[in-house]
């Protein structure tokens, strides 16, 4: 079975053009009985850790379906391991679209590695939803239709931080570490984006990698600098050490950190909670860990479920959060689509949700989109360290559009 | 010894094998396919200055990404076609070998492993440097597309974009295999074997040692470099996260498992390392790497000469059996 | 100036782990004359055990005491399950079976304990930064620890007959069979105190890095790198060698090019010394015989 690839960029792009034609009779992965989704994350090597995120969401599957599942449908969840690497990325997305020949793919973990599907997916007319990475690139309606994120971009994240610097000491000089690789050059692009032509006076940087034991040699290098302000775009264990650091060299800046490496049990624990006294980060997310929401129900929700459905899970790890979050709003997509799961209604769908409120979502920030606007959630919330939890403060932001 | 006609007709059922997917494989098999015969040209170019040469290199990662870019940088930024852009990788890729080759004189075992596997360890932060960035994507990686069949071939034979990847990278091993075929099987080839298992005889007998090690490391290199540039095309997207220090241990096992010193090996090998780790995932999805880790290690005590060491045994026993052979 | 202290400091406290780890990799040479690539991994397993009998009530001595003895049985399984039956094999396939090895042990460890990072105590927290604030109590204290293990293990290795014989077990197995030695049960015990090191060097890091399963990831590279640059049959070398690293990279990091290409001039630099002295600074050099 040949397919001519004009014959499918000519096919998808008359999909595209009329949107309300109803679905063609083919949807794949489709039957009666079973609504087959397929994904990737990286379930070996070293950000393994990650792999949390589908286990997660393969209970949250279990669950539907164990309370009658969607449109008269079972739901099965096929996940293959990727080990991060993006030439196995796009083998195990092949093999999900033409072997398996799953409805659409959902929650792909990282952004080199959905970088290699991206045109493919889009090409193929396979709806590519929520992917579990927060680069700035996938919400982009018209070039790339079928691609959509999820959490709010770490760019958009980085500008918040950098207008609030701005509003409270407009003459800061800020310094700035981030990991090198696409997750950390995001921040340096955010706040690239809102100083332009000041970046080279107000900012100095430090990059870590990955694998660095310790980034101290950085903290020490960046103190140094006579900074006032330090902005970090780093995982959670250099978090940790950052923190720690920073308090013990007797440095007290400004200190922003990445809403990815800010939960109590993970990151402010082992770092110390008083040392970390004053640090800002903006938030989508509850944090579990967190006493303001020990009673909420819609944490005691999240917590039901992982009691129920993932008995072994680390209730300490915001992996299982994030992946409520997003399975979440997948199963309201799938809800929306009544009975048509074809690919064309499915993306349809999932460009037209009403902005909702998800259980493990900081009160306020809605989950939504648009056809013109993929950001699925746009909002956050300021927040700051007082040595017990998270207070939050200001209005929630709408980050760029 | 095997007979001519015998020798041929291996030969033409290789080619059979070789060309049958093209007709067999949908697609997606097809793709992993290529993806394996690409692996295998990879730890082919391993087992040159490790396997036949003694040299240990946990670094050949380093030379498939430096082929890998510099056929992207050439067909993304200046408009190249893939074909004018193998030469150009293998040269630099040949290069580059031979610099490492130089230093590598000094150094050996153990030590020439660690600095190999530096080599590999560097060069993705490398490539994300800042100064490189305009050129290499930077984090974010390049784009390319796949070369479309020519309408010559087209009229004659339909191909999809997926078979015509197929043929090309099948002649372009082919003709690196053959190449090195002939390489091992003549007086290069053995020099490279005698400065592997005896170094002070072979100098006493008047080789240029130097001149072998660094030729081996610049030829193993330039065939892992085109083995990194036909990845590249065929994956349609390179990015340094591509090409991490598991990407070296990846063509080492290929090379182990395979068989060390045996071009045979090396097919085995690519097809190793591509299609065991899927079958490690249907055995265990929660942790595949743990049974890949285990079918490795089982793999390695039945065969710790790898599948050509088998195959060797086996041909030993076929052509006399009941004789003792000699090793 | 008092930027370039810390900065040094920062150097020998991160030189501090690398030495640690180092000294268990030479340990494991000169015991069986083979790298272990899995070091690190086995190290990391160690840590997390001591961490669930710490979490279990046990006070941190006798955790550690047993992680020793735990780690001790281990290695020596090792070599008796997975080494014994590649004996024979040629190196590379010896490489191969590391390899796999360290697939396993670092997979399992993710799926078993999980991924999150966790806190591991360290039995020198008084928590008052010393030395003016450029060493934490910890730092200073898993030094000295370092530096115990190295001078028990030299001790061992050069004043006792076991420790002879396990030498002799791995430079010359034929030869020590020939004057009685029990090869196999050398190596064994070899590989046992090796991992119980490893596990030391474990325990050190943990408080300082965090524990988790990739822990040890980073660290291992600059540790080979660190035991190579001593010389990998000096254990004294080892350790300076990763003290030497450790400040190496830092300072080249700070003043030389740049945090971005810290991991390659660091590399470089060592690929440099290794060239002018191929058996490492402290190496021996060994000639051979034609």
């Amino acid at each position: 079975m040949t397919i001519s690839r004009r014959l499918l960029l000519a096919g998808s792009a008359g999909a595209l053009a009329a949107p309300n034609i109803a679905a063609a009779q083919e949807a794949p992965g489709v039957t009666a009985t079973e609504i087959h989704i397929g994904s990737t994350n990286a379930l070996s090597g070293p950000v393994s850790s990650y792999s949390v995120i589908s286990r997660c969401l393969e209970a949250m599957f279990k669950r539907l379906n164990d309370a009658g599942g969607v449109g008269g449908r079972r739901v099965k969840f096929t996940v293959y391991d990727d080990a991060y690497q993006p030439p196995r990325t796009l083998e195990q997305t092949r093999r999900l679209v033409e072997r398996d020949r799953v409805a659409f793919l959902f929650n792909q973990l990282g952004t080199p590695t959905n970088s290699a599907v991206h045109r493919y997916v889009n090409q193929r007319s396979v709806p590519h939803l929520f992917l579990a990475t927060g680069a700035d690139k996938w919400a982009n309606p018209r070039e790339f239709p079928w691609t959509m994120g999820w959490q709010p971009s770490y760019r958009v994240e980085a500008q918040i931080y950098t207008k609030y610097v701005l509003e409270q000491r407009p003459n800061a000089k800020i310094a700035l570490l981030y990991q090198n690789d696409d997750f950390g050059r995001d921040y340096l692009h955010g706040v690239q984006d809102v100083l332009k032509d000041r970046f080279r006076s107000m900012v100095v940087t430090a990059t870590n990698e990955a694998t660095d034991p310790t980034i101290d040699s950085q903290i020490v290098q960046l103190q140094a600098t006579g900074a006032d302000v330090l902005i970090c775009g780093v995982v959670p264990r250099f978090a940790a050490q950052a923190i720690r650091r920073v308090h013990d060299i007797g440095w007290r800046p400004m200190m922003f950190m990445t809403n990815v490496s800010v939960s109590v049990g993970v990151v402010m624990q082992p770092a110390g909670v008083e040392k970390g006294v004053g640090l800002i980060t903006s938030d989508y997310r509850k944090d579990q860990s967190d006493p303001a929401w020990a009673q909420d129900a819609g944490m005691n929700e999240w917590r039901d479920f992982m009691r129920r459905y993932v008995p072994d899970g680390d209730l300490g790890d915001n992996n299982y959060t994030y992946g409520y979050g997003a399975g979440t709003t997948m199963i309201q997509v799938l809800r929306q689509c009544g009975n048509d799961f074809s690919r064309e209604n499915v993306m349809n769908q999932a460009r037209n949700i009403k902005p909702m409120e998800v259980a493990t979502l900081l009160p306020g920030i809605k989950v939504q989109t648009q056809p013109d606007n993929y950001n699925v959630i746009r909002q956050m919330q300021l927040q700051r360290w007082n040595g017990q939890s998270w207070e939050r403060f200001g209005n929630v932001i709408e980050g760029a559009g | 010894m095997n007979a001519s006609p015998a020798r041929f007709l291996l030969v033409v059922a290789g080619l059979a094998a070789a060309l049958a997917p093209l007709w067999v494989l949908e697609s997606f098999h097809l793709f992993q396919l290529t993806m394996a015969v690409i692996m295998s040209l990879a730890v082919l170019g391993l087992n040159i200055v490790t396997g036949y040469n003694g040299q240990i290199s946990l670094g050949h990662g380093a030379f498939f990404a430096i082929g890998a870019y510099v056929t992207s940088i050439l067909m993304a930024q200046a408009d190249w076609s893939f074909y004018a852009t193998l030469p150009f990788a293998a040269a630099i890729c040949g290069m580059v070998g031979y610099a490492v080759g130089l230093p590598a004189l000094r150094l050996g075992g153990l030590y020439l492993a660690l600095v190999t596997f530096s080599l590999a360890v560097a060069v993705p932060q490398l490539l994300k440097h800042k100064a490189l960035e305009a050129w290499t994507g930077g984090v974010q990686g390049l784009f390319l597309m796949k070369p479309d069949p020519p309408r010559w071939l087209t009229s004659v034979l339909p191909l999809n974009a997926d078979q015509y990847m197929y043929l090309n990278v099948l002649i372009v091993s082919g003709i690196c295999f053959l190449l090195a075929w002939n390489l091992i099987r003549g007086r290069i080839g053995r020099a490279l074997m005698a400065t592997r298992d005896h170094p002070t005889a072979a100098e006493a007998m008047g080789m240029d040692i130097a001149a072998l090690k660094t030729g081996a490391f610049a030829v193993s290199a330039m065939i892992t470099g085109v083995a990194g540039a036909l990845s590249a095309v065929a994956v349609e997207f390179v990015a340094p996260d591509s090409f991490t220090f598991l990407l070296s241990i990846t063509f080492f096992v290929g090379m182990v498992v395979g068989g060390v010193a045996s071009i045979l090996g090396s097919i085995f090998g690519g097809l190793f390392v591509l299609f065991v780790p899927n079958i490690a995932e249907s055995i265990s999805r929660a942790a595949p790497g743990v049974i890949y880790g285990m079918i490795l290690i089982i793999f390695l005590f039945l065969l710790p000469e790898g599948f050509a060491g088998l195959v060797r045994r086996l041909l030993a026993k076929l052509s006399s059996p009941g004789n003792p052979q000699p090793k | 100036m008092e930027a370039f202290l810390l900065q040094l400091a920062a150097g020998i406290a991160t030189g501090g782990i690398y030495a640690s780890v180092a000294l268990a990799i030479v340990m494991i040479y000169q015991a069986t004359h083979h790298v272990n690539f899995a070091q690190g991994e086995m190290a990391t397993l160690s840590t997390f055990i001591a961490l669930t009998m710490i979490q279990a009530g046990l006070p941190y001595w006798v955790a550690f005491a047993g992680t020793l003895v735990v780690s001790f049985v281990m290695g020596a399984l090792v070599e008796r399950l997975i080494m014994r039956p590649v004996q024979h094999a040629p190196i590379l396939t010896h490489v191969g079976v590391y390899i796999g090895m360290l697939l396993i042990i670092g997979n399992m460890t993710g799926w078993v304990f999980g991924y999150t990072i966790q806190m591991f105590p360290s039995p020198f927290e008084g928590g008052k930064p010393m030395l003016g604030g450029l060493f934490s109590s910890h730092q200073l204290g898993s030094v000295v620890v370092t530096l115990a293990v190295l001078i028990l293990v030299y001790l061992f290795f050069t004043k006792t007959s076991l420790g002879l014989a396990m030498r002799a077990a791995a430079y010359n197995p034929r030869s020590a069979r020939l004057v009685g030695i029990r090869v196999d049960v050398m190596l064994a015990l070899g590989w046992g105190l090796a991992a119980a090191i490893g596990s030391v060097a474990g325990m050190m890091v943990a408080p300082i890095v965090f524990l988790d399963p990739n822990m040890m990831l980073g660290i291992l590279l600059y540790a080979f790198a660190g035991a190579l640059l001593g010389g990998i049959d000096n254990p004294p070398g080892a350790v300076m060698g990763g003290f030497l690293v450790g400040v190496l990279e830092n300072l080249a990091g700070a003043y030389i090019v740049g945090t971005d290409l810290k991991l390659t001039v660091a590399l470089v630099i060592i690929i440099g010394v290794l060239v002018l002295k191929p058996s490492g600074l402290f190496g021996r050099v060994v000639f051979t015989r034609v």
